[in-house]
């Protein structure tokens, strides 16, 4: 069994929701990843809060966050257990990100360190 | 109290305080030794008390007849020059004026000792939960096998081998030291927890024996919560947990022992005592950064001593069990889970989630997906519960399954 990055991809992180819809999308995220859990299929996640975030250019210059320069940002991600990319892009159907038009979630492969990677 | 009550309580209350004492001076690897004094000393007061009556405190007679057998035993053996006179070199090395300190303070001290020596990663869970109902709980072998389903050579065999392989791995009755406590402290919090689960969901027929089980791991953790040493937030977790649980003893059997399921309980017979020391040791156990999964077992728990069906209760178990099982993975906390979901988020949503689960060799599986297409699908819910039957091992398991077939056809 493999492990695979599910990384959500907002189209613009500075849209403004109401805290009901927050609360929404919270219990949706949260029971969202409980199914995945309930399978045994859960490794772990984190949300990237764009709150307080950073860019540093190649220059050495930093500038707050990472808003209006760059079309898209990473909102967090989960790593679940699965046999195959497909079967990890089926959780992935699932996370309330892709309810925000143009969002996305990206599935990627975790390398493992045994060298065949 | 009658002498034929008083002997066996008598018995479960003395014989871990005067077998944790003597293994604590005698040493862990004496501990057969440690259960033949106390076990003879017992045989005296049988042989004795009918006689010559029952003394005015026979506790403080116990004790003293267990110390002047221990003093016999130090005398004679030659444990006495190799082992304790090495220890005490600056003082008198004369048998009859060891002290064998049965006071309050070391039998409670003894006995949380002798719960981390029992608790030793070397031996197996198994091995640890019968220790403990031997050493600690003071179970004779019969009771041990009756508890945990089995015969008594199973046991024997058992805690031999556990006891031969305390002695070779050398274990000592202390508390870990502060860097150790926290990895110990889990194991053996995982023992209490298992050994009160053997209680609580036990197949045997004999109630007053799984209830008496699961009060003896209250009281274990008690042990626990009331050292500074070891009186951790998830300690008050699993002590909630169990106060919660426990307060359904009486509404949980009905009067020929059968089970009586959650939703079918009369609330009025729960415990509204044990409840408020849920809650209690629940509020004791928010302190600190970590949530355990005891601490969400005991919230699970919290609200299920609230009957009445709302969306906030509901609400809570999913996102309790969601949180749970983030943590640690069980088929049976999956299977809740769904449940939760049905009540939260409705039983379409919840039957899609249920076929993703994968436990098709389980029959609370099926028992669960009968549950959920109950109101839906009567011959669904019928097929169901009857591959839940097939697989269903226990009687117990399957009386209940069958009661539910039967009411399907009846509504």
């Amino acid at each position: 069994m493999n492990e695979y990055m599910l990384i959500f991809r907002h189209e613009d992180g500075n849209r403004v929701a109401s805290p009901q819809q927050i609360q929404a999308w919270m219990k949706q995220t949260m029971d969202w990843i409980g199914g995945i859990a309930a399978q045994n299929k859960f490794v772990q996640g984190n949300g990237l809060p764009f709150d307080d975030a950073r860019v540093v250019q190649h220059d050495g210059v930093v500038t707050n966050g990472p808003f209006g320069e760059i079309k898209e940002t990473i909102g967090g991600y989960i790593i679940v257990k699965a046999d195959s990319a497909d079967e990890a892009a089926e959780f992935a159907k699932g996370c309330p990100v892709l309810q925000g038009d143009g969002n996305t979630v990206e599935v990627r492969k975790i390398a493992k360190a045994d060298g065949v990677h | 109290m009658k002498q034929q009550e008083l002997i066996p309580h008598l018995f479960r209350t003395e014989f871990r305080k005067i077998t944790s004492v003597l293994c604590k001076l005698l040493g862990l690897a004496q501990m057969e030794i440690a259960e033949d004094i106390a076990g003879e000393t017992f045989l005296l007061a049988l042989e004795t008390w009918p006689y010559k009556g029952i003394p005015e405190n026979p506790a403080a007679w116990l004790h003293a007849v267990a110390k002047n057998k221990a003093k016999n035993y130090i005398a004679r053996s030659n444990v006495f020059n190799t082992k304790i006179a090495a220890e005490l070199k600056h003082t008198t090395p004369c048998a009859q004026e060891i002290d064998i300190d049965l006071s309050e303070k070391n039998i409670k001290d003894s006995q949380l000792q002798m719960m981390f020596a029992i608790c030793h990663p070397s031996i197996s869970t198994e091995a640890q939960i019968g220790l403990s109902l031997r050493i600690l709980c003071g179970f004779g072998i019969e009771e041990i096998a009756n508890a945990l389903l089995t015969n008594k050579e199973t046991i024997n065999k058992r805690l031999f081998r556990a006891k031969e392989k305390l002695r070779s791995e050398n274990v000592k009755m202390e508390l870990p030291g502060d860097t150790e406590i926290d990895k110990k402290l889990e194991t053996v919090l995982l023992t209490l927890y298992l050994l009160f689960n053997e209680g609580y969901y036990s197949e045997s027929s004999d109630n007053v024996l799984h209830e008496d089980l699961c009060m003896e791991a209250i009281w274990l953790t008690s042990l626990l919560a009331e050292n500074e040493k070891t009186n951790q937030p998830q300690v008050y977790a699993l002590l909630s947990l169990m106060c919660f649980h426990a307060s359904r003893f009486a509404a949980r059997r009905d009067k020929n022992g059968e089970l009586i399921l959650y939703q079918d309980q009369d609330e009025t017979l729960w415990n509204e005592e044990l409840i408020a020391k849920g809650m209690y040791f629940l509020n004791m156990a928010s302190t600190g950064h970590v949530i355990s999964k005891y601490h969400l077992e005991a919230a699970i728990a919290y609200w299920h001593t609230k009957k009445e069906d709302t969306r906030e209760k509901w609400e809570n178990i999913l996102q309790l069990f969601n949180q749970l099982l983030r943590i640690e993975y069980s088929p049976i906390a999956a299977l809740n889970r769904t449940y939760a979901l049905a009540k939260a988020n409705g039983v379409a949503e919840a039957i899609v989630e249920a076929e993703k689960l994968n436990l098709a060799d389980n029959h609370f599986y099926f028992t669960l997906l009968g549950e959920l297409y109950k109101d839906l699908d009567s011959n669904k819910a019928k097929q169901n519960f009857e591959k839940a039957l097939i697989l269903a091992k226990t009687p117990t398991d399957k009386q209940t399954i069958q009661k539910k077939i039967g009411a399907l056809s009846a509504g």
